[in-house]
């Protein structure tokens, strides 16, 4: 019996699943050696990843399956440089038998969900901000740098801080109109860029039987903005294709704090330039005039987003002046927005395609936008030169609002439109 | 060490701010000095000296996991960063990169000002106020002491401690 168990300490969800790959018990502010059960690195941090790994004597990751490479970013490659790096992941993963997602296999978030590369309750390490997207899994799963997943392909292991966790209650259930993605900022704007640094947000309450994987995918997702280490969500109501034990929090778990949102009570959010904290109701912003729409990204571009925007935008045509791009977040979405008509409907409005993957949520190509050009994303983030423009100014929305303002011209409320 | 201070005391200065998405990639990253907080301060490439430190406000290096950000900060001459407090990720991408950093959440040190900086005791010294910084943890002082994560593992083949 550990002391742990001895003193009878309630452990959070983190604590327990760090707990389980540190090999023995650990608890919030402790430094641990874990093992890691899968490690991804994109096309932005792949090359300089593979370049540290060499420096260090690597020649093989320690599990080639549980490697997992992502061309996503800037694909397809926009110029020479970049297609040389994406051709170094090509020969590194052939010669590993690392796995490897080439261009047009979507976002690396979406791949790692749908690939089974991440389950619950595993520890899964990404080199990208927007690995806690997994958490939606009950995953415990967290973004790095390019040379600390090096080190993880080269030992198999990371040491993290055990991180305090930030409880979050969502109660009740959301109203026509409002998606996983107002809720989030909704929390985003609570907490603030900078309250859950070096946390956990752990995400619980009866909201959860109304959310699906995709919805959880969300709110886990921007976790990250709010400076968490984890955002994750308990995995009750949550249907997997596979078999799963979930990881629950004890009783007695210790938080650092409890955050109870009514999510009944709540409107659709945006969050205004330049911050993803920026949050307000949409009804303080209706009518700001916008140029361009984009749905997509691993916050929202799943095929229930692109099945929400064509279910506003069907039979319709996009304002004159507004253009809309659509990315989606993976081609298993594509091929099924493809034959269930979804992509005929958002073509037919007017909307244009770029192929799954990152697009200009990064700013490297394809839908960069023009000065004072104000866009309506579906994304995360919308710091500064985010989109590739600093003079452009970026709102984030959920993927009803984009498609409503997209049809109007302005911000509009997709509830106020005539069904 | 000394070092010339440039101050942005200013929140949430992003990863995008300190070196944007698009010139990220590259293996060549001498060219992240030309591009470095560009969006933030155009004339910060022309201002900047070799051995110079950086001084931000709060959660500093916030957004992205690219570790071009502090490689960005370190081709362009900087030696030091401190700030209020860092986001989890750029403060590992530091070290990681041997690039020291210190967290300084109450301070009043001024652009231009020149510091005496003690990275083993974390002591800061602008002329008037003697500033102590959090204290690193013990692995992260090691991987720095190293100069950064690859020698580290390439002498120790894992982590110890």
């Amino acid at each position: 019996m550990s002391l742990w168990q001895i003193f009878n300490m309630g452990q959070t969800i983190s604590e327990k699943i760090l707990s389980a790959h540190a090999g023995y018990d650990v608890k919030a502010g402790e430094l641990a050696i874990v093992n890691v059960d899968s490690a991804m690195a994109s096309d932005t941090t792949a090359p300089l990843t593979l370049k540290a790994f060499k420096e260090m004597g690597g020649t093989t990751p320690w599990n080639s399956e549980k490697t997992i490479f992502v061309i996503d970013h800037a694909s397809p490659a926009p110029n020479e440089r970049i297609a040389n790096l994406h051709k170094l992941m090509r020969e590194f993963a052939r010669k590993t038998n690392s796995v490897l997602y080439d261009e047009g296999a979507g976002i690396c978030h979406q791949i790692m969900v749908e690939e089974q590369h991440v389950k619950p309750g595993q520890l899964v390490i990404g080199a990208d901000s927007h690995t806690v997207t997994y958490g939606a899994l009950g995953a415990f799963s967290t973004g790095v740098g390019s040379t600390d997943l090096a080190a993880i392909m080269l030992t198999g292991k990371t040491w993290l801080k055990v991180p305090e966790s930030i409880k979050i209650i969502l109660k009740g259930k959301p109203n026509p109109g409002v998606t996983a993605k107002d809720i989030i900022l909704e929390v985003v704007g609570k907490i603030g860029l900078n309250g859950a640094t070096y946390k956990a947000l752990e995400y619980s309450g009866s909201t959860l039987e109304y959310l699906t994987l995709g919805d959880r995918m969300t709110i886990a997702n921007m976790a990250v903005e709010m400076g968490g280490k984890a955002g994750i969500i308990e995995t009750s109501g949550l249907e997997l294709p596979y078999h799963f034990e979930p990881v629950l929090p004890d009783s007695d778990a210790e938080y650092s704090q409890t955050l109870t949102i009514d999510v009944s009570s709540i409107r659709p959010k945006i969050a205004k330039p330049h911050s993803p904290e920026n949050v307000c109701d949409i009804d303080d912003v209706l009518g700001t005039k916008i140029d361009m729409a984009f749905i997509g990204t691993c916050t929202n571009g799943r095929l229930e987003d692109l099945q929400l925007a064509a279910s506003i935008l069907k039979g319709k045509k996009l304002a004159t002046g507004v253009r809309m791009l659509i990315t989606p977040a993976s081609r298993n979405v594509l091929n099924h927005a493809m034959a269930d008509g979804t992509m005929n409907i958002l073509s037919e409005a007017g909307a244009t395609f770029i192929p799954p993957g990152c697009g200009p949520c990064v700013g490297t190509h394809l839908g960069v936008p023009g000065n004072n050009e104000i866009i309506l994303s579906t994304a995360n983030r919308n710091f500064p030169g985010r989109m590739g423009n600093p003079n452009a100014s970026v709102y984030l929305a959920s993927p009803a609002v984009v498609a409503a303002s997209a049809l109007t011209g302005v911000i509009t409320d997709p509830e106020s439109l005539d069904k | 060490m000394t070092g010339r201070v440039h101050l942005y005391d200013i929140d949430n200065i992003d990863t995008d701010r300190i070196i944007p998405g698009k010139y990220t990639k590259t293996l060549d990253v001498s060219t992240f000095a030309d591009h470095c907080l560009e969006d933030l301060d155009s004339d910060f490439k022309h201002k900047v000296q070799q051995g110079d430190v950086l001084v931000g406000g709060w959660n500093f290096g916030c957004g992205s996991s690219r570790e071009q950000a502090p490689i960005a900060l370190k081709v362009s001459g900087i030696s030091v960063v401190i700030a209020r407090s860092f986001s989890r990720i750029f403060y590992r991408n530091a070290i990681n990169i041997g690039l020291p950093i210190l967290e300084i959440p109450d301070h009043t040190i001024a652009d231009g000002a020149s510091l005496e900086i003690d990275l083993e005791s974390g002591k800061v010294y602008d002329g008037n106020t003697e500033y102590s910084a959090s204290p690193l943890p013990q692995v992260m002082i090691d991987i720095l002491n190293e100069g950064g994560l690859v020698p580290y593992l390439k002498k120790h083949k894992t982590y110890t401690f």
